[in-house]
This record gives structure tokens, C-alpha cells and sequence, in this order.
């Protein structure tokens, strides 16, 4: 296993002091590694775990089970599609076509370059004006080929 | 006095531009030397329209939609201030069919406040039920939602009031409250948009049900696909223990009531009861067995009131209206309004609250008008992935818990996704066991196994191989599932499933 340089371990051991008094925090210090360095490092989990007074299976557990913490450094700009029946009835489909060709990657793909992650979602409320996508944490709605290219080209 | 102009900060509205036409209003009254108030409010539902602005003039709020940023000069130049009329107006917000239409309950401030505002809320009746609920026993409080009829509209439709009780009757050391607010289903959006339109509105829900129970801590449970939302109610959090109603005495009462948000991780189970408690306590969000109810040990095996988003956003209305005013909407055991959401294919989507009791047609036609495409509609899904896919022949249902149930459905959190006829159900049926499979929690085989199963066998109809064996081998899975999964994920992803093959049975076939 990868183990974090001392500073790094010393982010996350900072991280998880913020949280440790509260009730069940795991989440939320998983929530905090993210933020702080766009996915939870392998190396993280130790660290996490002594801080936690819980064993390393619990902790890679919980990060394996839930689709939003990444194990893997993600691209600049992570493009997220919905893949929803709602989305799907306004044509996502052919736009996530569009997007894979368009950028290369299939979905949880990263471009060669690291610009960009392709992800698929699972319904990002947005359904009034489907195709949703979310792009930088940022939502777009009634998305067309054109405009995601227009979108895809401001962030290249 | 400046005039006050709306444009909405809600997510579905930014997603299609508000964001920039609040920044070209603001830019163009300063170039014009103009002075105007902009609040951000939330949608009003009426997605077509959106980005929907609001002039307050001195009659009353002037509409115009869908507006552009670079339309925004021209409203200027048409003395939009003033209620000037222009190719976008819409006349007065309240006198847009659209929305003159419904009955608006739990939703009536959303869109027509500023979200972040005590006392813009409270101007608007915002904290009279809390009022009302203080003084009343716990007993009392739980007897009005019983009387109101009120049921859980997250999609399990179980007496809210029934749940409370539960809770009250509960002698431990300490109780919990919480809001489930993973809102998941597709199709869905009317909790993303109280809780940011009408924050407040939930957190004083919240502070009813603790006041009656005797809890003294919540937890909101939202998911991590929801930013807005999360940002709109980490400010009326903090505006509500600013102005005393959260804290150690919530309105002079003397009663303590904390309350924090939390975030999911991307998990679809984590919307099912005892998985969200296991995803709150951080652990893997894996269904629990019940018994024992969460009400008797739910959050740290403590007495805890699991309720939707909706379900709690309705309770002040009924505290501050009497529990008959709510149960005299609504029909046989479905009382009350619900929110109901137009989503996909639909030309006129949105959010629609309305008694009980309309039928699908006249929300699919009247309101919604049809599809989109303007091609027909070949089917409708109600209630997320895993409710049931109706055809035209059973547009005459009305919405009701029961009518709907009766024609093999189910209501769900009320959404409704439109499909027009260039749908292949079949495709769709793949799709509700594939989502089932990457959402699964893994504890139970039907769920964990049968769902990647379900996948492999439609792809070997689809390929043409033993079409009729496959077809019967699918339905004798389904059954499997709906009789052995230990929740409704694995128990209910094989409805639309079924209902495709029911009633869409022609697109099992083989392609070429």
C-alpha cells in the first residue's frame, strides 16, 4: 500500500481531528479527504483509521461502498451525465455517445491528457429539464450535443 | 424605493441560465443608474418557463419567461420595473394557468420568498405551526398529524402520525429526529426544491416533531448530488439559531432542539430507512433487519423518527391549520395534497401540488400537455426506478395510494416520467436491473445476484437466444426477487420489469 507523505498524513490527521468528536463521523471525514485532495488516497485509510480507533477493512469498506469517493486522482474537470429514466427519455443516451466519442474515455474514464473524468450519475434532480449534467459541480439542464461541445471547449 | 425584482437561485433554474440573467439584471440597472433589490428565490415549479423573473410592483408579482440574459436589456427598455408588458411577459405570477391550477400546501411559500429570510418566512406564516405545537402536548401534536391523515411521502405512504407515536411512547435517554433527504428517485426533484426554495419550512417540521416526541438532536440526511440544497439549508440553519429557533431554547420554550445536515456518498440504497441510519452513524449504508423498527432503535439504537423531506415540510402547515383543514383534501385514505413531479418527455414539466384524486390523463394532458417531442405518450414510470411502468389504457386512474396500486402501480414520492413512442420497454426493463445492480448494498442474494442475472438473461432475449425460455425465465426471476430480497430495492426493481412485459411485451424480442 502507497502510505502518505508526512504532510499529507498530517492533512488528513487534521481532517479527521474536526470531526472526531461528533457522532458517527466517518463520512464526513471521508467527505473531508476528498474535498481536500479530490479523492481518498489509498495511503489515507490507515491514517483514518488509527485517528478513528476503527481497523482498516472498516474504513476501506465504507470508502469502497459509496459511488462519490474516488480512489483515483480525477481529471481537471470531471463531466458527470445523468443516466436516469428521465434523463434518458430526453435523449441521454446519445449524448453520453456524443460525450464518449467526443472526449475519447468511456465512463469512469479519465482522458490521457487529465483533463477530463467521465462519470455517469444517477439522477441529479434536474428531471423538468432533462438531459442533467454536472460539469465542475456546476448543473446544466436540456443538454444538447451542441451545447455540451460548447461547454466541453470553454474548459479545454 | 427600489424595486424588488426575483430571479430564482434554485438548482433547476440555474441549470438552464438564471444564474447568468441575475448577473446581466444587476449589471444592466447599474449601467442605467437604477436601484434594485434582487433576491434569489426558489422556482416556482414551472420548469418550461424557467429562468421565471418576478417584478414586485405595487398591485402585485409580474412574470415574464423564459428570459435569456441577453432578453434582460429589453425588459429594461420595456419598463419591466414598472410591469411593462414585453414578448416574454406573463402577466401576474398568480394568475398563470399553470399554477392558479393547484392547490399549494406544503409548497406555498416555495418560489414566493427569499429562502434564507427569518423573517421573510415568518411574514409569510412560517413558524405558526411551531407556535401552535408549543402549546399542545406532545400527545396532542401527535394526534393532529394522526387526524390529518398525513402519510409518508417519501414513498412508503406509512401513517406519519402512527411512526410518532411510536417515538413519544419511548422511554430511553435520548431521541432523534431525522429528515430523509436522499432523494434518488429519477423523476424526482420536489425535495431539492423545498429545501432550497423553503428551508425554514423543514426545519421547523423538524423542530414540531422533536417538541412532540421529546428529541433533542436531528440530523438531515442529504445526498452529495444535491450542492444547492446543501448550501440553501446550511444558511437557514444558521439563520434559525441566530433568530433562537434552534438551540437551547427554541422559541423561549425552554426546549433544546439541535440540528445538523449530513452528506451522502452516492448511494442510491441510502434512501431506504435503516440504510441511511447505518450511512449516518458512518458505516457502509447496508440494510438492517427489522424488526426492530427505527422508532424503537433507529440512530445509535435510540428511539429516532424517520421521515421524507415532503412529509415533514407538511406538518407546520397542519399544526397552523388544523389537522381537519389538511385531511379535507384528498380522497378515501390518500388525505391531503401531494407534490407531484412532471419529469422527462413532458412539454409543460414541473412541480404540480394538488389534492389527491386527479387521474394521470388530466395531469399528462391538461397540465403537462403531452410530450415534449410532440410525439405520443407510450408510457409513463411513477415513483422512481423501481416503480411500475403504466400505458395510455390506464391514464384514467386517479392518483391515489390505492387506485394506483390497484392497477399494479405505485405512487411513490409522486414523480412521473413521461416516455414517447420511440421507447423500447424492453431496453427499459435492462436498464431497472442493471441500476438495481450497481445500487445493490450486497447483503441479500435476490438483490445482489438476481439483478445482474435479471441483465444477462434480457440481453439473451435481445440476442435472439431461446426468446420464450429467457422471457419465462425472467418473470420466474422477478418473482424470486420481489418474494426474497430483504428491501424494497431487490424487492421492488422487478416491478417495471414486469410491467414491461405485461404490457409492453412485444419489445422482448430479437434484434437485429
Amino acid at each position: 500500500m502507497e502510505s502518505l507523505p508526512s504532510e499529507q498524513s498530517a492533512a488528513v490527521r487534521r481532517i479527521v481531528a474536526q470531526h472526531k468528536e461528533r457522532p458517527g463521523p466517518l463520512l464526513e471525514v471521508l467527505h473531508g479527504v476528498q474535498a481536500s485532495f479530490g479523492y481518498v488516497p489509498e495511503g489515507a485509510v490507515p491514517v483514518i483509521a488509527d485517528e478513528l480507533n476503527l481497523s482498516r477493512a472498516e474504513v476501506h469498506g465504507v470508502v469502497t461502498f459509496y459511488h462519490f469517493f474516488r480512489r483515483s486522482r480525477p481529471g481537471a474537470h470531471t463531466v458527470s451525465l445523468c443516466q436516469a429514466e428521465s434523463c434518458q427519455s430526453m435523449g441521454a443516451g446519445k449524448l453520453a455517445e456524443h460525450a464518449r466519442k467526443r472526449l475519447g474515455v468511456e465512463f469512469h474514464q479519465t482522458t490521457a491528457d487529465g483533463r477530463f473524468s467521465l462519470e455517469p450519475i444517477y439522477c441529479l434532480g434536474n428531471c423538468a429539464c432533462s438531459p442533467a449534467a454536472m460539469i465542475n459541480g456546476r448543473l446544466y439542464g436540456r443538454l444538447t450535443p451542441e451545447a455540451f461541445d460548447a461547454l466541453i471547449a470553454q474548459d479545454s | 424605493m427600489s424595486t424588488t425584482v426575483y430571479v430564482p437561485g434554485d438548482a433547476g433554474a440555474l441549470s438552464v441560465g438564471a444564474g447568468e440573467v441575475a448577473a446581466a439584471v444587476t449589471a444592466e440597472a447599474k449601467r442605467r443608474g437604477v436601484q434594485l433589490k434582487l433576491v434569489r428565490n426558489g422556482s416556482r415549479g414551472a420548469y418550461w418557463l424557467e429562468p421565471l423573473i418576478e417584478v414586485q410592483t405595487t398591485k402585485e408579482r409580474q412574470a415574464y419567461g423564459p428570459v435569456r440574459a441577453a432578453d434582460v436589456p429589453s425588459l429594461f427598455d420595456a419598463d419591466f420595473l414598472k410591469g411593462g408588458t414585453h414578448p416574454l411577459s406573463l402577466g401576474p405570477t398568480d394568475s398563470i394557468p399553470w399554477l392558479q391550477s393547484q392547490q399549494r400546501l406544503t409548497f406555498e411559500r416555495v418560489g414566493v420568498i427569499d429562502p434564507a429570510s427569518v423573517p421573510d418566512y415568518v411574514k409569510h406564516g412560517g413558524y405558526q405551526g411551531l407556535e401552535r405545537a408549543l402549546q399542545l402536548s406532545g400527545a396532542e401534536v401527535v394526534q393532529a398529524i394522526t387526524a390529518s391523515g398525513l402519510r409518508g411521502r417519501g414513498g412508503a405512504a406509512f401513517p406519519t402520525g402512527i411512526k410518532w407515536k411510536t417515538v413519544l411512547d419511548q422511554r430511553a435517554p435520548q431521541k432523534y429526529v431525522t429528515c430523509n433527504a436522499d432523494e434518488g428517485d429519477s423523476g424526482t426533484f420536489s425535495d431539492r426544491m423545498l429545501m432550497e426554495g423553503d428551508p425554514l419550512s423543514l426545519i421547523e417540521g423538524m423542530t414540531i416533531a422533536a417538541v412532540a416526541v421529546g428529541a433533542t438532536q436531528g440530523f438531515i440526511y442529504l445526498r452529495a448530488e444535491y450542492p444547492h440544497a446543501h448550501a440553501a439549508l446550511r444558511a437557514a440553519i444558521a439563520a434559525a439559531y441566530q433568530a433562537k429557533y434552534l438551540g437551547a431554547d427554541v422559541a423561549g420554550s425552554g426546549r433544546r432542539f439541535d440540528l445538523e445536515v449530513r452528506l451522502g456518498a452516492g448511494a442510491y440504497i441510502c434512501g431506504e430507512e435503516t440504510s441511511m441510519l447505518e450511512s449516518l452513524e458512518g458505516k457502509r449504508g447496508e440494510v438492517r433487519v427489522r424488526p426492530p423498527l427505527p422508532a424503537i432503535k433507529g440512530l445509535f439504537g435510540q428511539p429516532t423518527i424517520v421521515n421524507n423531506v415532503v412529509t415533514l415540510t407538511s406538518v407546520p402547515w397542519i399544526l397552523a391549520h388544523g389537522a381537519e383543514a389538511y385531511a379535507n383534501f384528498g380522497t378515501g385514505k390518500s388525505r391531503g395534497t401531494l407534490p407531484i413531479q412532471l419529469a422527462g418527455n413532458i412539454r409543460r414539466g414541473g412541480l404540480v401540488e394538488r389534492a389527491f384524486g386527479l387521474t394521470l390523463r388530466e395531469l399528462l394532458y391538461d397540465i403537462g400537455g403531452g410530450t415534449a417531442t410532440g410525439r405520443p405518450i407510450r408510457a409513463v414510470q411513477i415513483g422512481g426506478p423501481l416503480g411500475a411502468y403504466v400505458p395510455p389504457a390506464h391514464f384514467d386512474t386517479p392518483v391515489d395510494y390505492e387506485a394506483l396500486s390497484g392497477v399494479g402501480a405505485m405512487l411513490g414520492h409522486g414523480g412521473i416520467v413521461v416516455f414517447d413512442d420511440s421507447v423500447d420497454m424492453a431496453r427499459m426493463a435492462r436498464y431497472a436491473m442493471e441500476f438495481c445492480a450497481i445500487e445493490s448494498c450486497g447483503k441479500c442474494t435476490p438483490c445482489r445476484i438476481g439483478s445482474t442475472r435479471g441483465v444477462e438473461v434480457i440481453d439473451r432475449i435481445l440476442a435472439g437466444v431461446d426468446g420464450e425460455r429467457n422471457v419465462r425465465l425472467l418473470e420466474e426471476l422477478c418473482e424470486t426477487m420481489v418474494q426474497g430480497s430483504l428491501c424494497g430495492l431487490g424487492g421492488m426493481a422487478p416491478f417495471p420489469v414486469q410491467s414491461a412485459l405485461k404490457h409492453f411485451r412485444e419489445d422482448f424480442r430479437a434484434r437485429v
